[in-house]
C-alpha cells in the first residue's frame, strides 16, 4: 500500500532522491535538541485547538445579557466575546477542555521557545553560520509572546479589559507615532467597538501566519546546514553525529509529540486556567486587585511597577510618559541587543569561522555570565510583576517590597554575573589542567594512545 | 587539544586500523547513551534490560530479531549508499525483545483504554476533569509506546557523516553572480522605462497605505478632550445626582457626567475631606466646595481604574502599578511609577446643593503621549 502509493508518486514528481536523502539525514541525539521540537509541537496544537474554539468565538463588544447555563452569571451584561467564551466553557461538549489546552499550549509554547533559546545562547549555537537562524528564532519569540497577549486579550472578562487598557497605554506612549499606531491597531480610545475584531483577525490570521512563515524558514535553515553536535568523539567542524531520520528519530519525534499532548491534556482537563468567569464581564469602572498579566509578560509589568515616576516633558508639552521607558525603550533594547548578540561575540571574539560544534557554558565564562546575569534581571521583574501578590502573601507593604526590589534589581544580576563568571573560570582552569596531565600520560604511557589527532579535530581555545 | 583527547578515549583497537571489514564499525562499549527522553518512564526498565543484554555478550540474536550487529551488512549499507560516505559509530542492540516487546504493549493498552475512556465520558456527558485525563492517558499511552518502540525495538544506528561547509567556494559563486549580471544585461533599460516602474511600485505603495485610512478615525478627535463641560451636575452609577453634604469626610464615591453614565474616559472619584488639610494650589482654592474634591479615575500612568483611597493619609492608589496620589495637594504623584497628577475637576455647588462641574477636567486625563499638552 505505501509502496503502491509512494510509486505513484515517485512516478510524477521523482521525489526519491530528495525523499532519500531525507530519510537519511542525520539528527545528534541530545535531550535539549528536543526543546525547539516542544515549541513546535506546542505550535500544532495551538492551530489545531485554536480552529475548534474559532468556530464557537464570537469576536464582538456589542453587549448582550447572559442566559446561558452558568448561574452566576445569569442576567448579567456582557460583550458579546465573553458570552461565547463563557459558551465555549460551559455549554459545548469538551469545549473547556479544548479552551484549557489552547491557553496551556501557548504558556508550554513559549516557555519552550525561552529555554530552547537558552539552550542556544549558553551552547553558542548562534555562532556563524547560524546567526541567521538566531534572528529568526528572536522573531518568532516576540510573535510568540504578541499573539499570547492578543489572545488572553480577546476574551472580554475583566482582567483582559485592565490588561488591554494596559496595552493601549504602552501603544500611546511610543513617540511620535504612538497615538497613530494604537488608533490603527486598536480602533480608537480602549475601550471601543473596532477593537475585538480588529486583535480577533491579528490573533487568528496575521501573527499565526507569520509564525507560520518563519517556522518554515527556521527548519529549512536547520535541514540545510543541519544540526550543531556537543563536542565528543568524531564530532568536529567537518562531521554530523546522530541517528538517522528513519526510522528511529521519527518515532522518537512522534512519541515526543503524544507525550506533550499528553501533559497539556492533563494540564487542560486538571488544571484550571484564565477562568473568565469568576473575573466576570469587563467594566472599565471596575478593577481587578492583584491584577497579573500571562507570566511571558510579567516582566515588562515588574519593570513597570519599579521605574520611577519620571518623564521627559518641555515647554508644557509631554514628550515621553513614564511607561515608554519601562514599557517600550526597556524590552527593545534588550531585544536589539539579543538580536545583535551573534554578531557582537563574533566582533568580540575575533573568530568568524563557521562552527559546528558548541561551545560548553564553562569554555566561555562572559557569554555564560551575561546570559545567567539577563536571566536573575527578568526574574527579579518578574517578582516585581507580582509584587502585589507577594505583599498579600506575606503581609508586607507593597511599598517596602518595591523599595528592596528597586535595589535588588541592580545588584542581583551583577552578583549573579560575578559569580557565573567566577565559576566558568575555575571550571575551564580544571579542564585544562585536567587535560594537560592527560596529554603527558598518554605520550610517557604506554601502548595505543600515541595516534594523531583528527587534522579537522576543532581546536578548543579560550575565550578572548 | 580537547578533541585529540578524546579521540583517544574511544574504544577502538589498540592503534591500528580496524580490519576492512568491519572498519566502518566502532562500538562506545561504556558510553552508556541516556535515551533522547528523560520523560521515559521506562528508561530505568530499559536500562536494566540494555545491561542483562551485554552482560550476555554470547547470546546468539533470535532468528527473527530484528538482526543484531554489524559485519557485511554495514557495509553493504556503505556501498549502498554510494553518495553518503558514513560510519556507523554505535549500534545500540536490539535488547531483549520480549521485555520491550511487553513493555510497548502495555503501553498500547494504557492508550487504548484512555481512549475507550475518553470516548465513554464523552458520549456520556462527562466532566472536562475526566475528558482531560482521558485524553492525556491516550495520549501518553500512544507517545511511551512510540518511544519504547524506538528505544527497545529499534537498531539505533549512530553514525558519523561529513558535513557540507556553508561557506562556498569563490567560484561558486561568482558564476551565479556572473549569471545574474548576463541575464540583467539582456534586459532593455531606458530611462523612461525605470521611470514606468518607479511610478507603478509608488502608486501601488500609495493605493496599499491608503486603505488604512478605512481603519478608522485619526487620533486627534476623542484623544484631546476634557470630557466635562461647565454646568454639568455629577451622577452616581445609579444616575442619581450629587449634594454636597452627601459624602462624609473620608468617604469617595464614583461620579460621571449627567448624560455619560459608564464612560471610561469621564470615571471621576468624588471624595470629601477637612476643609482644612487642604493644600491645593492657589489657583484651585475655589474647586473643593466643603471639602467635596473631584479627581479623574483614569490612572496617567497606565490608565487602570484608580480604584483605591486610603482614608488616614488621603492618597489615592491605583492597583495596577500603586502609583499614589496626594489628594490634598491637588492629587499629585506621592509614590509609584506614575509622574503625572490626577486632572481635577473644578466644582462648585449650585443654589440646591447639587454639584456641578466648573469646567472641564485640569489636564487631558488618561495616560501620556507625545505632543500631550
Amino acid at each position: 500500500m505505501i509502496g503502491f502509493l509512494a510509486r505513484t508518486l515517485d512516478n510524477r514528481l521523482r521525489a526519491s532522491k530528495f525523499l532519500r536523502s531525507a530519510i537519511n539525514h542525520v539528527f545528534p541525539d541530545h535531550w535539549s535538541f528536543m526543546l525547539g521540537e516542544i515549541a513546535l509541537y506546542c505550535f500544532v496544537i495551538l492551530v489545531a485547538t485554536g480552529i475548534f474554539l474559532a468556530m464557537f468565538y464570537d469576536g464582538s463588544s456589542a453587549k448582550v445579557i447572559y442566559h446561558g447555563s452558568y448561574g452566576p452569571l445569569r442576567g448579567v451584561e456582557m460583550d458579546k466575546a465573553l458570552e461565547s467564551v463563557i459558551h465555549i466553557c460551559f455549554d459545548v461538549p469538551a469545549g473547556l477542555l479544548i479552551r484549557q489546552i489552547h491557553h496551556w499550549a501557548a504558556n508550554v509554547f513559549i516557555g519552550a521557545i525561552l529555554v530552547h533559546q537558552a539552550r542556544i545562547f549558553f551552547t553558542a549555537a548562534f555562532r556563524k553560520p547560524r546567526e541567521l537562524n538566531w534572528v529568526v528564532g528572536m522573531t518568532l519569540l516576540i510573535l510568540a509572546i504578541v499573539n499570547g497577549y492578543l489572545g488572553y486579550s480577546i476574551c472580554g472578562d475583566l482582567l483582559s479589559g485592565a490588561g488591554m487598557r494596559i496595552g493601549y497605554s504602552i501603544m500611546l506612549s511610543i513617540p511620535v507615532i504612538g497615538p497613530w499606531i494604537t488608533f490603527l491597531f486598536m480602533g480608537g480610545t480602549v475601550p471601543v467597538d473596532a477593537t475585538l475584531p480588529r486583535m480577533y483577525a491579528l490573533h487568528i490570521f496575521l501573527v499565526p501566519a507569520l509564525i507560520t512563515l518563519l517556522i518554515v524558514i527556521h527548519l529549512g535553515i536547520v535541514w540545510r546546514q543541519m544540526h550543531t553536535n556537543y563536542p565528543g568523539p568524531h564530532r568536529t567542524n567537518k562531521t554530523i553525529v546522530g541517528s538517522r531520520l528513519w526510522p528511529s528519530y521519527t518515532l522518537k519525534s512522534l512519541g515526543l509529540f503524544l507525550l506533550i499532548f499528553a501533559v497539556l491534556a492533563a494540564l487542560g482537563g486538571l488544571v484550571q486556567i484564565d477562568p473568565v468567569w469568576v473575573y466576570g464581564p469587563y467594566n472599565p469602572v471596575a478593577i481587578l486587585p492583584g491584577a497579573q498579566p500571562d507570566w511571558y509578560l510579567g516582566w515588562i509589568e515588574g519593570a513597570m511597577r519599579l521605574f520611577p515616576g519620571v518623564h521627559i516633558a518641555s515647554s508644557g508639552k509631554l514628550w515621553f510618559p513614564e511607561v515608554f521607558f519601562p514599557a517600550v525603550l526597556f524590552p527593545m533594547g534588550l531585544f536589539i541587543l539579543l538580536y545583535l548578540y551573534p554578531f557582537l561575540d563574533e566582533l568580540f571574539t575575533f573568530d568568524a569561522r563557521e562552527h559546528h560544534v558548541l561551545r560548553l557554558p564553562w569554555e566561555q565564562p562572559f557569554n555564560t555570565a551575561f546570559g545567567c546575569g539577563l536571566i536573575a534581571l527578568l526574574v527579579v521583574l518578574e517578582f516585581a510583576g507580582g509584587d502585589d501578590v507577594v505583599a498579600l502573601a506575606g503581609n508586607y507593604s507593597v511599598v517596602e517590597i518595591r523599595d528592596i526590589l528597586r535595589i535588588l534589581v541592580f545588584v542581583v544580576p551583577v552578583i549573579t554575573w560575578a559569580v557565573a563568571y567566577v565559576l566558568c573560570r575555575r571550571a575551564r582552569r580544571r579542564h585544562l589542567e585536567r587535560q594537560k596531565i592527560e596529554i603527558v600520560e598518554s605520550i610517557a604511557g604506554p601502548g595505543c594512545s600515541a595516534r594523531p589527532a583528527d587534522s579537522s579535530a576543532e581546536v578548543m581555545e579560550p575565550q578572548a | 587539544m580537547k578533541e585529540r583527547d578524546q579521540g583517544d578515549r574511544v574504544s577502538e583497537p589498540c592503534g591500528t586500523e580496524a580490519p576492512a571489514t568491519s572498519a566502518d564499525v566502532f562500538r562506545e562499549g561504556k558510553r552508556s547513551r541516556l535515551p533522547g527522553s528523560l520523560l521515559a518512564v521506562g528508561v530505568l526498565l530499559w536500562e536494566w534490560a540494555a545491561k542483562t543484554e551485554r552482560s550476555q555478550p554470547h547470546r546468539s540474536p533470535s532468528p527473527e530479531s530484528a538482526n543484531p550487529l554489524p559485519g557485511g551488512e554495514e557495509c553493504g549499507e556503505t556501498a549502498n549508499r554510494g553518495a553518503l560516505p558514513s560510519r556507523v559509530l554505535e549500534v545500540e542492540p536490539v535488547s531483549h525483545e520480549q521485555i520491550g516487546t511487553f513493555l510497548v504493549v502495555c503501553a498500547f493498552l494504557v492508550a487504548l483504554g484512555g481512549g475507550i475512556g475518553f470516548l465513554i465520558t464523552y458520549w456520556t456527558g462527562g466532566s472536562n476533569l475526566l475528558l482531560g485525563a482521558m485524553l492525556a492517558l491516550f495520549s501518553a499511552g500512544m507517545g511511551m509506546a512510540l518511544i519504547l518502540w524506538s528505544h527497545l525495538l529499534t537498531l539505533n544506528k549512530q553514525v558519523v557523516e561529513p558535513r557540507e561547509q556553508m561557506q562556498p567556494p569563490p567560484q561558486e559563486r561568482e558564476s551565479v553572480v556572473e549569471d545574474f549580471q548576463a541575464g540583467a544585461g539582456q534586459i532593455h533599460r531606458r530611462g523612461i522605462l525605470k521611470w514606468m516602474i518607479a511610478g507603478g511600485v509608488g502608486t501601488i505603495a500609495a493605493v496599499v497605505m491608503s486603505m488604512f485610512r478605512s481603519l478608522g478615525q485619526s487620533p486627534d478627535s476623542t484623544i484631546y478632550s476634557r470630557v466635562w463641560k461647565r454646568g454639568q451636575r455629577l451622577m452616581t452609577s445609579e444616575g442619581k445626582p450629587v449634594s454636597i453634604h452627601m459624602l462624609v469626610p473620608g468617604s469617595t464615591v464614583i461620579v460621571f457626567p449627567e448624560g455619560s453614565i459608564g464612560s471610561e474616559k469621564a470615571q471621576t472619584v468624588l471624595l470629601r475631606v477637612d476643609e482644612g488639610l487642604l493644600q491645593l494650589p492657589s489657583d484651585r482654592t475655589d474647586w473643593a466646595p466643603n471639602g467635596n474634591l473631584a479627581f479623574s479615575r483614569v490612572c496617567t500612568h497606565a490608565g487602570c481604574a484608580v480604584g483605591m483611597y486610603e482614608t488616614t493619609t488621603h492618597q489615592l492608589m491605583c492597583p495596577c502599578h500603586q502609583s499614589t496620589f496626594d489628594v490634598l495637594r491637588g492629587a499629585e504623584p506621592s509614590g509609584g511609577p506614575a509622574a503625572r497628577a490626577l486632572p481635577q475637576l473644578p466644582l462648585y455647588a449650585d443654589s440646591d446643593g447639587v454639584l456641578r462641574a466648573g469646567g472641564g477636567f485640569s489636564d487631558i486625563p488618561g495616560p501620556g503621549y507625545w505632543g500631550m499638552p
